[in-house]
């Protein structure tokens, strides 16, 4: 397929409007297949419009006499107005970056095509592979190791190919227990807090099902854990989900760890939002953000029942509760959801950058996302695919990335001087999550980069 | 003396709010002018000091096990909870505080004792530091439009004005005198700011008293002139800063509104802020918020809401917004009025001036406004805050609300105002606690019968003494944004009311937040001039060092060369009295060598720590840039010092060992 295909006229004339604030643009308008230029033309400054066509969430055209008007929603919340001149050149237009923009290939998208001067390709990448982590865990602790029994993505499709596992723990016993968890993911150390001693790990939910069954090499897994900590030591299983939803998921296969079974780890439920009324709340607080008219007392109406805030407070609260027992009651903690793809991972990496000064640092962020968010497999793709302007029906949609952003900013509006990095990283890294030159956050987890 | 019935109370528990299992054990003191708790503990020995005139209500509880519950809540938003052993002791302490924390006279307040050692002359400068004609003069007063009326000499219209009003030229005495029989307690149209941009201005008054159709020529006449002194506008705008059904409810008592008939080209407009029994209430409210112990989110956004507090401030902002923007946009004048003119009034024009001008936001122009907008146009001070025994339904929270809408203006704009949060909660503190002169009283004629400038000292010289403490280390008076009229952003969710933690839980020191921006930065900022001026006096003992060695090679040179003795004579002088010079700088020399590394470390620190914080400051590349203003100040201090100082001392090396 050529992108040529799709693009139904080179150029136009066009008028750009980026805001109240900014003054409008002027110019040709080009398509090429991942862009959209607007070029000022040769007398007015040199410098060029472009817009990454992966970027448009929506797209809304107006045709008024012989011009037309192009609304473009971005998936970083940027609302762009384009006065074209011409019926036609508008309708052709609209309809290029509609078919450009939703591509569904991986393999045409931009990144593949991205050649930023001064940088190589194969450089910077695996700059944080897992074995460097275990090399930090066993400086501290010898319980652990590095199990590669998941080098060729057959346990887990979406864990990276060596994850850590207590060293009185064979392969064979963790592939045993990946079965009896969801999407294979078997519990991994996501954290050792070295001060306490104790650790962090993640899991999808046990397939326990309708005749809750038991599996005695997951129940082994996680004995090993609690010896290897300090002899006496407590764990808790946090489940992101309500007691209610929890039971529900046993009609389909899962559930949770029956007390019995797991003595010594005790589990509590944290229910957080996930999936389509966390992305319902996203649209509605973005809606409410546009709305530059209303009256104080409507914006707090809007704020409060779109209950984005108290989605932030309620992840945030979850993770304090990790990080508190750990450090403060020597306690286990194993976090996980259903799938551990989302709020698990939302737990895991809010409660290390509590802990760890390390994470507060520039670089060390950088690690924490790229091994907490893209190798434990956050499915970027699927959950980023759409924005909040978008009109089709949300299916895998889910801001559980920005979620985490918004709450790493509350962290530093509490502790304005623990952080290395501020608010433009996180807006950086949200728009990248959802529209990028970049490679970093393609696909849904490592076996299928 | 005489109403402290036990002066020293032992073994008493100082109960912890936020942690009720701590609680410190002391011994509780009743002094005349202060409630003193001292814990015993060896180490720390801690003194809680509580003046009686910050004491609010005292409740004394129902006796447990423990001992006698006493509650002490202050003015200051401070809340004592102590266990006195012995209910006999707990209900002397009690009924000695209750007549303690109400004075009946003026001569019993703390100010007419209070001595900080300063001889006559300073007291008198003290007074002297903040001058109303000198603000005027600098609004650009008189004019051609504006004079100086005697009218009030010897407070004669009306006794709750000051006697130095600005008035429009066209308003004779007579005219003034007549509006002044038109308006509640005589307080004429008088002029509280000047927009000399564009001589639009702000004047104040109290209620017409119009009743259902009373009418009055010189008073029509008062507004004509205040609208023909701003030749650029063809109205004047009206505004009753109470909400329509009060003002309504005044028509009946023979006051009122202006009505738009009879005057000529005014535009009439209400802004409803809720009286001051309303806003005594909704703090009593908020305040019950802030005392619940351990509330969940919910409780206490409901408590807060519920209260309406932050509501109210909006509708002072409101106001204050309406009026900045009618004088800087339309270039209309605005005359503002409440009932007496004195509360909702003061809050209006005081905000309202803040926005339009930015000498307001500074420290000492901070402290004019309120001495003019206030203390000199008959802001009841004693009443309101109930210094002296009196109607408790006179006590509102009526400055403590102005004090608060600055503060959200700070949030907002945090770049544009010289002083800090800390300067407004001292300003209430002061406000509440007698201990200077200056609020006391409920007029001008008042102070000067009571003649406090000769009795009392005044806070401004006091606050302008410790004024390091109170600047903002992020003002920039040349902001694009601080310049000049404040505009807020139209969008509500761009401007946000919030909680004022600083304030109402002050003493709650487990609620403030662990990491303060300001005090951090405050401190960079300091050690930045301690650095800068280091280095400035290297600098100068560098250049005596090198005045020395130039004039040994004279002296030696001279010494070769008799001939030219006369000529050097003056330069012979000076070389006498170099070598103790010298000696002196070589033995102070080594002890700042280490200080010196020091500094260049602390230097680094002081960049990165100021790297790491500037993305906090918000995104806004204007304060970004101010941020970085400052840190490239200090590196190039600290650059160019070593380099010059060693470069100029092998210099001055190899000139003594030539002169050896």
């Amino acid at each position: 397929m050529e992108f040529a295909e799709m693009i139904r006229t080179g150029q136009a004339q066009a008028e750009l409007l980026r805001g109240p604030e900014e003054p409008p643009l002027r110019g040709t308008l080009c398509i090429t297949g991942h862009h959209l230029l607007l070029s000022p033309g040769p007398q007015a400054t040199p410098d060029l419009w472009l817009l990454l066509l992966r970027n448009v969430d929506s797209i809304e055209k107006r045709v008024a006499g012989d011009s037309g008007t192009i609304t473009l929603r971005c998936k970083d919340l940027r609302v762009l107005q384009l006065d074209i001149e011409g019926v036609e050149a508008t309708l052709d237009i609209a309809r290029s970056i509609e078919a450009l923009s939703s591509l569904e290939s991986v393999i045409t998208s931009f990144p593949f095509f991205y050649r930023p001067k001064g940088l190589r390709l194969g450089d910077a990448w695996h700059f944080h592979p897992p074995e460097c982590y275990y090399k930090r865990v066993a400086r501290e602790t010898n319980a652990w190791r590095l199990s590669e029994a998941n080098e060729d993505f057959s346990l887990c499709p979406s864990y990276p190919r060596a994850v850590i596992v207590p060293r009185a723990v064979d392969d064979s016993a963790v592939a045993r227990s990946a079965r009896f968890r969801q999407g294979g993911r078997f519990p991994v150390l996501s954290y050792f807090h070295a001060p306490s001693g104790t650790v962090l790990l993640r899991a999808g939910q046990p397939l326990t099902g309708p005749q809750k069954r038991r599996c005695s090499e997951d129940e082994e897994l996680l004995r090993a854990v609690l010896a290897g900590a300090r002899p006496g030591a407590r764990g808790f299983i946090v489940d992101t989900r309500s007691p209610q939803a929890a039971k529900q998921a046993r009609m389909t296969g899962g559930g949770t760890e029956a007390k019995a079974a797991y003595p010594g780890w005790k589990r509590l439920h944290r229910p957080l939002e996930r999936g389509r009324p966390l992305q319902e709340s996203f649209v509605r607080l973005v809606e409410a953000c546009g709305d530059l008219e209303q009256s104080m007392d409507r914006w707090l109406n809007r704020l409060e029942s779109c209950r984005w805030l108290s989605h932030v407070k309620e992840t945030l609260s979850t993770a304090c509760l990790a990080a508190q027992s750990m450090e403060q009651e020597g306690a286990c903690i194993l976090v996980h959801g259903a799938e551990g793809t989302d709020s698990t991972l939302l737990i895991t990496s809010l409660a290390q950058l509590i802990l760890d000064p390390l994470s507060r640092t520039m670089a060390g962020f950088q690690e924490l996302i790229e091994r907490e968010w893209v190798q434990a497999g956050h499915p970027f793709q699927l959950r980023c695919a759409h924005s909040a302007f978008s009109h089709a029906r949300p299916k895998h949609e889910a801001p559980t990335f920005l979620l985490f952003l918004d709450c790493v900013w509350q962290l530093g509006r509490q502790f304005p001087l623990s952080l290395e990095f501020g608010e433009g990283m996180l807006l950086a890294l949200f728009d990248h999550a959802y529209a990028s030159p970049f490679g970093t956050f393609l696909c849904n987890n490592e076996k299928e980069r | 003396m005489e109403h402290i019935r036990t002066p020293k109370v032992e073994n008493v528990r100082l109960v912890d709010r936020i942690s009720s299992k701590k609680a410190a054990l002391g011994t509780l003191y009743l002094t005349a002018t202060h409630v003193i708790f001292v814990e015993t503990a060896p180490d720390t020995r801690k003194e809680t000091w509580i003046l009686h005139s910050q004491i609010a209500t005292i409740e004394k509880q129902a006796t447990t096990a423990t001992g006698c519950p006493l509650l002490i809540r202050c003015k200051n938003f401070q809340l004592l909870q102590l266990i006195i052993p012995q209910e006999r002791d707990c209900h002397d302490v009690y009924i000695s505080l209750i007549r303690l924390a109400r004075p009946v006279k003026y001569e019993e307040l703390y100010c007419f004792s209070f001595n900080p050692k300063l001889d006559r002359e300073e007291r008198e400068q003290g007074w002297m530091l903040i001058e109303l004609s000198e603000e005027y003069k600098r609004m650009g007063l008189p004019n051609e439009y504006w004079q100086l009326s005697d009218v009030n000499r010897e407070y004669r219209i009306c006794d709750s004005y000051p006697t130095e009003l600005y008035v429009p030229k066209s308003a004779t005495a007579h005219i003034i005198a007549g509006s002044s029989k038109f308006r509640s307690r005589r307080r004429f149209p008088a002029l509280s700011y000047y927009y000399k941009d564009n001589h639009a201005s702000i004047c104040r008054s109290s209620q017409p008293l119009s009743g259902f159709s009373a009418r009055c020529l010189e008073d029509e006449q008062m507004l004509q002139a205040i609208r023909k002194a701003n030749p650029g506008s063809d109205f004047l705008y009206v505004v009753d800063t109470r909400p329509k059904l009060n003002a309504m409810a005044n028509r009946a008592a023979g006051k009122g509104y202006e009505n738009e008939d009879n005057y000529s080209n005014i535009k009439f407009q209400f802004i409803g802020i809720e009286n001051i029994h309303v806003m005594r209430n909704s703090l009593q409210k908020m305040l019950e918020v802030c005392e619940l112990k351990s509330p969940s989110m919910s409780d206490f956004l409901w408590g807060l809401e519920n209260s309406g507090w932050l509501r109210h401030i909006k509708a002072i902002m409101d106001a204050g917004i309406f009026i900045a923007k009618a004088v800087s946009e339309e270039g209309a004048s605005v005359l503002v009025h409440c009932s007496d003119g004195w509360d909702r009034t003061a809050q209006v024009c005081s905000v309202a001036s803040l926005l339009l001008e930015p000498h307001y936001r500074t420290l000492k122009g901070f402290m004019v406004l309120i001495e003019k907008d206030w203390i000199s146009f008959g802001h009841k001070f004693t009443h309101r805050y109930g210094n002296l025994d009196g109607d408790p339904r006179e006590i509102s929270p009526v400055i403590d609300q102005f004090l608060e809408c600055v503060w959200q203006l700070m949030e907002q704009f945090p770049c544009a105002f010289e002083f800090n949060e800390r300067f407004l909660i001292h300003i209430q503190h002061h406000i509440y606690s007698c201990q200077f002169g200056n609020f006391l009283c409920n007029s001008q004629k008042e102070r000067q019968e009571l003649k406090i400038q000769d009795r009392t000292y005044s806070l401004w010289a006091h606050l302008w003494k410790n004024r390091a403490d109170y600047l903002n280390p992020l003002f920039r008076a040349d902001h694009s944004q601080t310049r000049g009229v404040l505009h807020l952003p139209t969008a509500p969710c761009n401007f946000m009311y919030k909680f004022w933690n600083g304030m109402y839980n002050r003493f709650e020191k487990g609620l403030q937040p662990r990491q303060s921006v300001t005090d951090y930065l405050m401190a960079v900022k300091e050690e930045t001039q301690q650095l800068e001026e280091e280095l400035e006096a290297l600098e100068e003992r560098l250049e005596k060092i090198q005045k020395v060695q130039l004039n040994r090679t004279k002296v030696r040179s001279k010494q070769s060369e008799p001939s030219k003795h006369s000529g050097f004579s003056t330069s012979d002088n000076s070389a006498a009295n170099t070598p103790q010079d010298y000696s002196g700088n070589v033995k102070s020399f080594p002890s700042r060598s280490p200080s010196q590394g020091d500094e260049d470390s602390a230097l680094i620190l002081t960049q990165d720590n100021l790297k790491s914080s500037d993305p906090d400051l918000s995104a806004n590349s204007d304060q970004e840039s101010g941020v970085e203003d400052l840190s490239c100040r200090s590196p190039s201090g600290g650059e160019c010092v070593p380099s010059e100082d060693s470069g100029k001392d092998r210099d001055s090396d190899e000139a003594v060992f030539l002169t050896a």
